[in-house]
């Protein structure tokens, strides 16, 4: 089967956009009428529901922000009673407050299909089993992917993340067809999966789609070469509905937007101006049939380029490259969010110890480490290696409880981190993702 | 006696030490006593010397980390068993030793030791008591 929806995936722009008008004007209405913060921001800025008729009234609309839904923490951007949400997820680690996202069973049963739509694209079918090693629990990866594995009928194993030697041995005991992990730890599995002296060929592994975390071509390669599957990229964003909001196909050379459920434009990060197909840009979503948490022209801070040029594999669906950067400064550690500001956040709370830091991010047997180096002040009271290393786990627990992840602590002497004029280099990223 | 004792944080960096100690001699800083604890990222220099407010000054105004502790510094016969016997007293009374080093004094026939533990006055009492010479600033 190479179409899961061939209708929608297929679909001509004229018939695309009809649909998109439609489902963007009943949205518009919905958050009007069901989110104050929608209503305010609208009639701030003159907008009513009315003067959104097709797609292209969609740049008259105000832009929706990471920050305006922690300001209505946790359900204030819901447009929907709570009695209609049956599942919660939150976005990985944020300063005190998650983003908190929510779905009705109709929102459910839209992001299986899209997540449907992407696997079957990567050549799954009824017969296959998915192996699913992304985190299931709040964060979006796990239990996406698991919904969509049950919806085309395939046999979903939901392995989640760690203890790598079992998962490969379930791999080896159930014939896992289709890998779902984050690219990096796909490469672990390979390495592992090699040091454990298995030959790769008596593995059933037949494709891999691979997302939370950006990655190059250059991975790509080495994930094929090293599994022996085809690897294809899925992406998405908790804050519009989880993995699958664009999958790729078999041209491997670019993601297809589910557009009947987002339309999505590129944009200037500084002019906040729509820009053309080809140009590079911070991607913008908007959700035309959420019903729990519809969130209009949210900017997602990733850096794509659009293109609606005809596509091989049949779709008509927008591509997108992988994204190119960030427009802020976030970081993906091992699949997990983080914001340098967090960090500082967390040292600013801890006794004894300067806020001059930086944080050193690299790829080892291909999982990223967090290190972070830590100035001590001139007057920092200790004369025993006990003490500094104390005080380096203080650090290690409290960083490690508010993100999520582990990170290697080096405290350092006092102003021996490079001060720049200005923005202060904070960060050392040596993976080179993108 | 308490005597003070200097602690310098050192980065495993090349040069560290020289720097330390060229400032020390530049300000007439006359090092008695040190040793160092090392780790593989970084090491702690704990001297005893001269005038160790000033020290610390100097130090600082250098952009080190540095911090004052308090030690006793203690007399024993160079001689085999000398260290035992205070070791043994300070056993004796639960009190224990969180790090120690020693030196050869200019005296004859007398070694220091320098010792770290968590109640001085209870130490000194005990070993005072068992015939062991607390040391003054001025005797190293």
């Amino acid at each position: 089967m190479k179409y899961w929806d061939k209708d929608i995936e297929t679909a001509p722009r004229a018939e695309l956009e009809a649909l998109q008008s439609y489902r963007l004007s009943v949205t518009v209405r919905r958050v009007y009428e069901n989110v104050p913060f929608y209503k305010e921001l609208f009639d701030k800025h003159g907008i009513k529901p009315e003067d959104i008729r097709t797609v292209k009234d969609i740049s008259k609309l105000p832009f929706t922000v990471k920050q305006d839904l922690r300001d209505t923490y946790p359900y204030g951007l819901f447009a929907t009673d709570m009695d209609n949400v049956v599942r919660i997820h939150a976005s990985s680690g944020t300063t005190g407050k998650q983003t908190v996202v929510g779905y009705t069973e109709n929102d459910i049963n839209i992001w299986a299909e899209i997540t449907a739509r992407a696997l079957t694209a990567a050549g799954a079918e009824a017969k296959d089993f998915v192996h699913v090693s992304y985190g299931y629990g709040l964060f979006t990866g796990g239990m996406g992917i698991h919904y969509g594995t049950e919806r085309i009928k395939a046999t979903a194993i939901p392995a989640s993340v760690g203890n790598t030697k079992r998962q490969i041995q379930i791999m080896q005991d159930f014939g896992s067809s289709i890998l779902c992990c984050t690219p990096s730890y796909a490469l672990f599995m390979a390495e592992t999966i090699n040091e454990m002296g298995i030959d790769k060929n008596t593995l059933k592994l037949k494709a891999g789609v691979f997302g939370a975390e950006p990655w190059t071509e250059n991975m790509r390669k080495e994930i094929e070469a090293k599994l022996g599957i085809k690897a294809y990229d899925i992406y998405g964003l908790s804050e519009i509905m989880g993995p699958g909001v664009a999958f790729e196909c078999c041209e491997q050379n670019g993601m297809h937007i589910n557009e009947d459920h987002f339309i999505p434009e590129i944009i200037d990060p500084d002019t906040l101006e729509v820009l053309p197909d080809g140009q590079a840009g911070e991607l913008v979503f908007t959700c035309i049939t959420k019903e729990a948490l519809p969130l209009i022209r949210y900017l997602t801070k990733d850096i794509a380029v659009l293109t609606h040029e005809k596509c091989a594999c049949g779709r008509t669906l927008v591509k997108m490259t992988k994204p190119r950067g960030r427009s802020d400064d976030m970081l993906i550690i091992r699949g997990v969010n983080v914001f340098p500001s967090q960090i500082e956040s967390v040292l600013l709370d801890i006794k004894n110890i300067t806020p001059h830091y930086q944080i050193i991010v690299d790829r080892v047997n291909n999982l990223d480490t967090l290190k972070i180096l830590v100035e001590m002040p001139t007057d920092m009271d200790f004369d025993a290696v006990r003490l500094v290393e104390e005080k380096e786990q203080e650090i290690k627990h409290a960083i490690e409880s508010i993100l999520g992840i582990a990170a290697t602590i080096k405290l350092v002497e006092p102003k021996t981190i490079v001060r720049s004029e200005g923005k202060a280099k904070r960060v050392i990223d040596n993976r080179n993702q993108y | 006696m308490i005597m003070k004792q200097i602690s310098v944080f050192v980065e495993n960096k090349r040069g560290r030490l020289a720097e330390i100690t060229e400032v020390l001699a530049k300000n007439n800083i006359d090092i008695r006593a040190l040793s160092i604890a090392d780790t593989k990222d970084f090491g702690i220099l704990r001297l005893i010397v001269n005038n160790p407010d000033k020290a610390v000054e100097i130090l600082k105004a250098d952009g080190f980390t540095v911090s004052i502790t308090k030690v006793i510094g203690i007399g024993i016969d160079d001689k085999p068993g000398g260290l035992a016997k205070a070791m043994a007293v300070l056993y004796s009374e639960a009190i224990s030793v969180e790090y120690m080093y020693a030196f050869i004094s200019r005296s004859e026939k007398t070694a220091y030791v320098i010792l770290r533990v968590e109640n001085n006055e209870n130490a000194i009492k005990v070993l005072q008591s068992n015939g062991f010479k607390i040391m003054q600033s001025q005797d190293i």
